[in-house]
């Protein structure tokens, strides 16, 4: 059967790209699309490490058919830095180690800005529930959420 | 996996059409949570996957001109948290609702699909029965309606007729001093499946519990209604003997299996158990409506 044709917008950029109707959105952006920064744990949904964002709410791209990505916008972790210009998450997690072995942290970041795009000011506890869906195999969770945190408190200080 | 046809039809009939043509091979997909996992497990080879959230009524989320809400099957989770009334209105089936999944599920996964997937422990269908939503169903031979809990047949199992679409959950209105709640029981304390599930939802007057409707999950092949626990409840002032007899009777209307999450044993007991902590839950959000 003839693959599908698919455009989108990624990380503010029309794409297209083509696809068979039973691949995943996280086939597609590490394939044809060559996005690789999203990572497969699990394939089924638990893990986060393939979290991109999808119209603005946090999906998983394991948990998507590539098709679906037809007419929307994608956020991937390609995006989250402006050229050299760490995002302020970014730039924490490296400061404060809140990365190990790096396998959860692309999907842990982009879990993190979908966070406090919607919440500048999340308690811990807040932040531990959005992010209990990203799995840290290192078990590194305490750093992350600090980084978290901290990177909250950062951006809305210099907000004012 | 390439002999897959995908569909995303603007309305209904073109869905219907393509999914009762396509026979027992087509599967819908809303937010996808359950059909991708089942999919890449092997356990489901679709030959048409038809993907129902270009239709308007699907994703909608509308107040009916009597004060109810009619909800789109594919509606997601975490949509359905952001209206503005919905969760102060219907608290039991949303915080329902949303115990599925983590927040990246919560983006996508609907209660039409939680619903269609048959689990005897989907997390929103004690607490939709509870409400007393009615399910639409729209199939080759036309639409339909039916009480959510005569949709399950059984572990997997659904009364659809072959072709028919869940279109939309609508609730009623809800008297002044009225809401709902659920609590589930888990081994973890987050993102597992539930051990029992309870939804109750009641009205209160002078103190009084003049309307309840209790329902029970993760206990049975099917979630259930159980009409003796509500019988219990209502006309009393929920006093210890009114919510002893109300956890019997949920106790009573179980018929669980034994697994690695629990036992008959426990299930059984625990059912009870639930019922008196989400009655008090409800009970308190009744009193400040």
């Amino acid at each position: 059967m003839a693959k599908l044709h698919v455009s989108t917008t990624i990380n503010g950029e029309p794409m297209e790209f083509l696809c068979e109707p039973g691949d995943t959105m996280l086939d597609a952006l590490r394939g044809p699309l060559g996005l690789t920064g999203s990572k497969e744990g699990c394939a089924s949904g638990d893990c986060g490490a393939c979290s991109i964002t999808l119209d603005d709410r946090l999906v998983c791209s394991c948990l998507m058919l590539a098709v679906e990505a037809e007419g929307h916008e994608l956020q991937t972790i390609e995006g989250m830095a402006h050229g050299e210009r760490l995002h302020p998450l970014q730039q924490k997690f490296l400061e404060m180690a809140a990365l190990q072995c790096g396998i959860c942290t692309s999907g842990m970041l982009v879990a993190s800005d979908a966070l406090l795009r919607k919440n500048p000011k999340p308690s811990e506890e807040e932040v531990r529930f959005w992010l209990a869906g990203n799995l840290c195999r290192c078990t590194g969770y305490d750093k992350i959420v600090r980084a978290v945190l901290e990177t909250a408190s950062e951006m809305r200080e210099a907000a004012q | 996996m390439t002999d897959i046809r995908y569909l995303a039809p603007n309305t209904l009939d073109e869905a219907i059409n393509a999914f009762a043509s396509a026979g027992s091979a087509a599967r819908i997909l809303a937010g996808g949570t359950d059909l991708l996992v089942q999919m890449r497990s092997g356990a489901v080879k679709p030959g048409l996957i038809v993907d129902i959230k270009k239709i308007a009524e699907m994703t909608a989320i509308e107040e009916t001109a009597d004060g109810g809400f009619r909800i789109g099957a594919a509606v997601p989770g975490a949509v359905l948290a952001e209206h503005p009334r919905f969760g102060k209105i219907w608290p039991g089936v949303l915080e329902a609702i949303n115990l599925i999944g983590s927040t990246q599920v919560q983006g996508r996964a609907s209660a039409g699909g939680n619903l269609c997937n048959g689990s005897p422990a989907g997390d929103s269908v004690p607490a939709l029965v509870a409400a007393g939503a009615i399910v639409t169903l729209q199939g080759p031979n036309g639409r339909r309606e039916m009480p959510v809990e005569k949709f399950p047949a059984g572990p997997g199992r659904t009364n659809l007729l072959p072709g028919e679409i869940l279109v939309s959950f609508t609730l009623p209105p809800r008297p002044k001093n009225s809401s709902d709640a659920y609590l589930r029981m888990i081994p973890r304390t987050e993102m597992d499946i539930a051990v029992v599930g309870v939804g109750v939802s009641l009205t209160m007057k002078d103190g009084v519990c003049t309307a309840a409707r209790v329902g029970l999950g993760a206990v049975a092949p099917t979630v259930l209604l159980v009409e003796a626990a509500a019988k219990a409840l209502i006309g009393s002032k929920l006093d210890d003997a009114a919510l002893n007899a109300a956890a019997a009777a949920c106790s009573a209307a179980c018929r669980p299996i034994d697994d690695k999450r629990g036992t008959i044993v426990y299930r059984t007991k625990v059912a009870g158990v639930l019922l008196k902590r989400t009655v008090a839950i409800a009970a308190k959000r009744a009193k400040e409506n």
